[in-house]
């Protein structure tokens, strides 16, 4: 799709070499324009709407920051309900497309996203994932990775960055049984783009969890965005997988790697992975990334005899 | 049809003849029948289009009526107290994304500690929200208002949404009668909402709920504003044709033996029915005493109010709420409103019946001998408690 008629029109306000914005628009590309998208706060709504403009060509909603499920879900009823009283044509069926980001998903939201998932409500949930709180600068959510420097996670004297390890987030999702989970990234559209049409297929509700890097966050160059979103998958730090309803609960590895790279080769061109090579180098912290990284390819099947 | 009814049914009969597009609630006490009854008209096919969605907290109840209502469906929902804290965010943004969302609540105290009698704090903290706020005296009232307050937020000159609220166990759980009217009637007193402002519609893409810079923030709320205003006329159209199609007159302010009134009390909800009664019971003791019940609380009748009470010597409001650090919420409305007329009332307002203290006829003498201190012209420091055990002070 040419610029001229992207879903997600140019001219918004997101940073250069944005993740959160190439990831949006291969899902628009997919779904299409029959598709209504909710957006939770975050950096893609602020970037996308200062009124009066406004950059989404799909009819677009913005509530609150947790509620994007539950807001879908009133309008995946809504449709139900007008379409069951003959307000609207029985076929008029739109896409309902939630966008949150880590945030909105893994904490703020995760409670209505539960509750979205276990009603069964038809809407694909696309969490496309920076790995913290963009929006308000950069600050550790729970999909920040272990080791990782934040506003609230800081690299200090004492503590190295951010010591806990991202939440598993499309497995909790694909716990509650529902059609279909998958992961994707931004450097791998085809498939990006197949599992959104896939999950918009299916009945009921699915997750899709968007590995999107952030140049301003993640301290990189905003040129090298796809190649550090494929760097991740090719180092196995974020796996690409689906989970369907003919294996319920059991992922499914889409892109499997031949070779697998070291993570000290994605983790260097970051700025905050930085003081894991500057000023002496924390061999220890980058081993036990690696090890954790070896441990969850191995129980995926990442790798590629 | 006269039946003998709760509160609680009372409401979700009134949520019922309305046909509701989507109904997304959750269970609290002690509004749980609505919900319970909804579910209950869904699943015996009562509501044949009816989308009920039972959520998984208050926050996700108004968050699915804000998507609902922004697709042009109709939405309403229940709450009481704590619940109606949890959608206190959302409340603000059905308002301003101009939502006439329909909500009911009933009226409880908040934690802590947890309490789940009746006061009118949950409802007086949201007064702020953009919300037209209704307060029903007795289970009628309960459907009646419910009823109108569809129609009024959904008048396009408003389009805002509306809470109807009733006392917690005095009117959700005490069984009434209450005339019900027919399904005929409610159609054609109540079109269909068809909005034209919001709409959720791949055919026709809108942006809703975008950025608002500082360049267009305050006009947007301005816009509310007038939408308040515009209600104030739209309450009176709608109150007087539910009167000629139903025969139940409503207004704004309801007046009791004010005529002549040294003295007169302010209510809300059920506690107008004792006042009343302790009114004849003091106007037979040679009292001149009066009361004014506020039947709608947003926008502030104050138009209304204000022949009404400036004769009086002093006007004594009856809060069951408090500001704490300041007093009661309808003094502060009442005493703004006054403030300028030239011939004004002493005013006074009275703390009492907090998490389901019962109001009884010894804690209104109190009330009164006050109110004939302030007459007299001793300074009374304000506001009032009333009815204070010392003992566990």
């Amino acid at each position: 799709m040419s610029e001229a008629t992207s879903l997600l029109a140019s001219g918004h306000r997101a940073c250069a070499g944005c993740g959160a914005a190439i990831a949006v628009r291969q899902v628009l590309e997919a779904a299409g324009p029959n598709t209504i998208c909710v957006n939770a706060t975050g950096c893609l709504e602020v970037t996308t709407t200062p009124y009066p403009q406004t950059a989404w060509r799909v009819p677009w909603i913005h509530v609150a920051f947790e509620n994007a499920a539950a807001v879908a879900s009133g309008i995946e009823a809504a449709y139900k309900a007008l379409r069951a009283k003959g307000a609207i044509p029985k076929d008029k069926k739109p896409n309902v497309i939630a966008f949150a980001g880590d945030g909105g998903t893994f904490d703020i939201g995760l409670q209505a996203l539960s509750g979205m998932l276990e009603r069964g409500h038809d809407v694909l949930y696309v969490c496309y994932d920076n790995e913290a709180y963009m929006n308000t600068g950069i600050q550790r959510s729970s999909s920040t990775p272990f080791g990782a420097a934040t506003t609230t996670s800081p690299a200090g004297k004492v503590i190295p960055g951010e010591m806990r390890k991202k939440k598993p987030i499309a497995l909790i999702a694909a716990a509650h049984d529902i059609p279909y989970v998958a992961t994707a990234s931004i450097a791998f559209p085809a498939d990006l783009k197949r599992k959104v049409k896939k999950a918009l297929e299916v009945e009921g509700p699915s997750f899709l969890h968007i590995l999107a890097p952030c140049p301003t966050g993640w301290r990189f160059g905003t040129e090298k965005t796809v190649e550090i979103a494929r760097l991740a998958v090719e180092t196995g730090v974020f796996v690409l997988y689906e989970i369907t309803n003919e294996n319920p609960l059991k992922p499914i590895v889409t892109k499997k790697i031949k070779d697998r790279k070291p993570v000290e080769e994605y983790l260097k061109l970051q700025g905050r992975f930085r003081h894991l090579f500057k000023p002496v180098k924390r061999q220890d912290i980058i081993d036990k990334i690696q090890e954790e990284v070896d441990r969850k390819c191995k129980l995926f099947g990442v790798d590629e005899d | 049809m006269m039946r003998i009814v709760k509160g609680n049914e009372a409401a979700a009969i009134a949520a019922k003849l309305a046909k509701p597009d989507v109904v997304a609630a959750y269970p609290i006490t002690p509004s749980t029948d609505f919900p319970e009854k909804i579910a209950e008209y869904v699943a015996n096919g009562e509501l044949p289009h009816t989308q009920f969605i039972p959520v998984e907290s208050e926050h996700s109840a108004m968050s699915a009526c804000i998507g609902a209502s922004a697709v042009g469906a109709r939405a309403c929902t229940a709450t009481s107290s704590q619940g109606l804290e949890l959608m206190h965010e959302m409340l603000f943004i059905a308002s301003g994304m101009r939502l006439p969302i329909i909500l009911y609540n009933a009226n409880r105290a908040l934690s802590a500690p947890i309490n789940i009698w009746c006061d009118h704090q949950d409802s007086i903290s949201a007064r702020d929200t953009g919300w037209i706020q209704f307060y029903g005296e007795n289970n009628q009232e309960a459907l009646d208002l419910m009823l109108m307050s569809f129609r009024i937020a959904e008048d396009p000159r408003v389009l805002l949404p509306a809470m109807t609220c009733i006392d917690a166990f005095i009117c959700t759980h005490t069984f009434e009668p209450v005339d019900i009217p027919s399904q005929e009637e409610v159609d054609a007193f109540l079109p269909p909402y068809k909005p034209t402002h919001v709409k959720l519609d791949p055919d026709e893409p809108m942006t809703l709920g975008p950025f608002g810079v500082p360049e267009y923030y305050q006009e947007m709320r301005y816009a509310q504003h007038l939408a308040m205003k515009n209600a104030e006329k739209v309450i009176d159209e709608v109150f007087e044709d539910f009167k000629r199609r139903f025969g139940r007159k409503y207004s704004k302010v309801s007046p009791y033996m004010i005529e002549d009134a040294e003295i007169v009390l302010i209510t809300l909800g059920s506690v107008s029915g004792t006042t009343k009664e302790f009114i004849d019971k003091m106007r037979k003791e040679g009292k001149k005493i009066g009361m004014v019940k506020l039947t709608v609380l947003r926008p502030f009748p104050s138009k209304e109010l204000i022949p009404l009470v400036k004769n009086a010597r002093v006007v004594a409001t009856l809060e069951r709420n408090i500001s704490l650090g300041y007093g009661g919420a309808i003094y502060a409305d009442l005493a703004g409103t006054l403030i300028n007329e030239e011939k004004r009332p002493l005013l006074i307002d009275f703390i009492l019946g907090l998490g389901g203290r019962d109001i009884t006829f010894k804690d209104m003498e109190e009330i009164i001998k006050v109110c004939e201190k302030l007459v007299e012209g001793e300074r009374i420091e304000r506001p009032v408690w009333i009815g204070i055990k010392k003992e566990l002070v």
